[in-house]
């Protein structure tokens, strides 16, 4: 039998693999296909950024132009700002968003009524499941200049309505706090899972050493999801330069570029909007560039810091 | 329980059901605007939290316009048609790629990992769509996102999950691979699907970008393209009845109505989702 097997070709052996797992290959072509085209295809697309594109020459009858787009980009006075723009929005998201679903994991946890913690979680998490454009429409019943309830408030108390949506500084408050009120139940899922994965034995020996609840959070609760909000700050870095494009494009107006237009917006208007074809997706390429350095950097960070990464 | 601990208990709970209320505030407020007339707005000088006379006129009139009704129409469409690519390709991937034993695994791991991290942009991915001609059809807006390679990766750690003496006994029984995934898996791996599946019917359902994108003709738009235009004021030229009914209701109240008659299907749809997906946000949190 070991001799036999031994001679068996490797024709032989194709063959009797194809037959064994040809169904599966079969299945996967589909899917196969539609990553070549869908999310191959766009990175080869990429090479336009090194050309001046023509639409109707196409991709391969465009001609080159080497590295003209990124010096054309480095040099524009747009370029720095919404990089700046992006880089600011994106740390204020992070640190002033990165505690919230922490605390309200926290505190979900520390509800003894089973009943009142689902009711709330469960309002908590709604805003997840809207969309940017139901939540611009909330915004405006409350923020517009004219009619919204919080102008009503300032108006019937003496002062003047805010023009909430285009003034640069409250424009950031809104993107940042509304980011929070949509996902912060949302954020709170995992901690929750992680909370729920300490071992209650330890809270018991620590009421019966007596210790009070806030010495139980803070010795247990927190320490005990620490490897949680490690790994998932490190990989919220790793995304530093997404600002957040769908809530930012459809919440902006020209009123605030200055302080709102982050590279994916600038990218969509001059890309999509105004056929800039070649620039917008050198200034695309850059970003995503970046991008997959942060990942690959924040995942070498998280798999040293504490034992594993997103793969 | 010492005072301490009956104190903390007691300010904790309030805490979370002040933020309970003021995240459905919004809601609240945003349906009392809808059902506004315009004389309480005469009267008062501006909306209030609670009007003291209704009407439902806003959503009457919104209801009686093609506009709403077909972008609802084809978001329905749309969801549908996305959802079953989705739960389809997404199944066909992770099934094969969940079989340990296959040969080149790992190549197409790496294979379907790589756009994860990295895309071609915006860009090229406009130029290609419309290279295939896909402009203007249901397909533009729903093929770009066939499969989530986040959401293959939750699928194959599940069927990876399932007990292998079903599946091998049933190779050795000399059943294809085919009639197992049919026979065996699948029946087996409906909590999956239907979390999977919610997650790709919600996100078709909020779709914008896309949309924005490769879609000109109104009468293809989907909801939330069409919510928009409403919400910047931005009406179609096409219905002149639209702008004269503006002067019988305020415009914040036939905006508002708009944004009502949006949400209503997720909210309806809300109690189901929550049911299914806290189990999947675990199998994806855990692997995640």
């Amino acid at each position: 039998m070991i001799v036999a097997t031994a001679k068996r070709t490797f024709a032989v052996r194709a063959r009797v693999s194809f037959s064994r797992w040809g169904a599966l290959y079969l299945m996967m072509l589909p899917g196969i296909v539609y990553y070549l085209v869908f999310r191959y295809g766009p990175i080869y697309g990429i090479v336009i950024a090194f050309k001046d594109f023509q639409v109707f020459e196409g991709i391969l009858g465009s001609p080159w132009v080497g590295f003209e787009h990124f010096r054309t980009l480095f040099s524009s006075p747009f370029f720095a700002r919404v990089l700046r723009n992006t880089l600011t929005i994106s740390f204020l998201k992070v640190l002033i968003g990165f505690p919230p679903p922490i605390i309200l994991a926290l505190m979900l946890n520390e509800l003894r009524r089973p009943g009142l913690r689902r009711t709330i979680q469960t309002v908590t998490y709604l805003p997840h499941f809207l969309s940017w454009v139901i939540i611009s429409g909330i915004l405006f019943a409350f923020l517009s200049p004219g009619s919204g309830l919080i102008n009503n408030w300032i108006k019937a108390a003496g002062g003047q309505p805010i023009h909430f949506m285009t003034e640069d500084f409250w424009f950031v408050v809104i993107i940042v706090v509304s980011q929070i009120w949509k996902e912060v139940g949302w954020g709170a899922i995992i901690y929750l899972a992680a909370l729920s994965g300490i071992d209650p034995n330890l809270y018991e020996a620590a009421t019966i050493d007596g210790a009070n609840r806030w010495q139980q959070i803070g010795h247990i609760s927190i320490p005990g999801i620490a490897s949680v909000i490690v790994l998932l700050f490190i990989l919220r870095l790793g995304h530093m330069m997404d600002a957040g494009f769908e809530q930012i494009y459809i919440l902006y107006n020209p009123q605030v570029y200055e302080v709102a237009d982050i590279i994916d917006t600038w990218v969509f208007r001059n890309g999509i909007e105004q056929f800039r074809f070649s620039l917008a997706t050198a200034t695309g390429f850059f970003k995503s560039i970046v991008g997959l350095v942060l990942i690959l950097v924040s995942n070498k960070l998280a798999t040293k810091w504490v034992g594993h990464g997103i793969w | 329980m010492s005072t301490g601990e009956q104190v903390f208990g007691y300010v904790n709970g309030s805490l979370l059901v002040v933020l309970g209320a003021a995240t459905l505030f919004p809601f609240m407020y945003v349906v009392s605007v809808s059902v506004t007339p315009l004389e309480i707005l005469a009267r008062f000088g501006q909306f209030q939290v609670f009007p003291r006379a209704v009407t439902v006129d806003a959503y009457r009139f919104i209801l009686s316009t093609g506009l709403i009704p077909r972008a609802f129409l084809n978001s329905v469409i749309i969801t549908s048609l996305g959802t079953t690519i989705n739960l389809v390709l997404t199944t066909l991937m992770a099934f094969p790629l969940s079989r340990k034993r296959l040969p080149g695994r790992s190549f197409w791991l790496v294979f379907i990992l790589i756009p994860m991290l990295f895309s071609g942009g915006l860009v090229p991915l406009f130029i290609l769509v419309r290279s295939l001609g896909l402009f203007n059809s249901y397909w533009a807006v729903v093929l770009p996102i066939a499969i989530s390679s986040y959401n293959l990766l939750i699928m194959k750690s599940f069927f990876q999950s399932l007990p292998n003496e079903l599946i091998e006994s049933a190779v050795i029984d000399g059943a294809g691979y085919p009639s197992i995934l049919v026979r065996i898996v699948l029946p087996l791996s409906k909590p999956v699907q239907a979390t999977l599946g919610l997650f790709y019917a919600v996100n078709h359902w909020n779709g914008f970008f896309l949309a924005l994108m490769f879609i000109t003709k109104d009468r293809l738009q989907p909801l939330q393209i069409i919510l928009r235009n409403v919400l910047l004021d931005v009406l179609n030229q096409d219905l002149p009845e639209v702008i004269e009914r503006f002067d019988l209701l305020p415009g914040p109240t036939m905006k508002m109505a708009a944004v009502v008659i949006s949400v209503l299907p997720m909210l309806a749809v809300y109690p189901w989702i929550q049911r299914h997906f806290t189990k999947g946000v675990m199998l994806g949190a855990i692997k995640g």
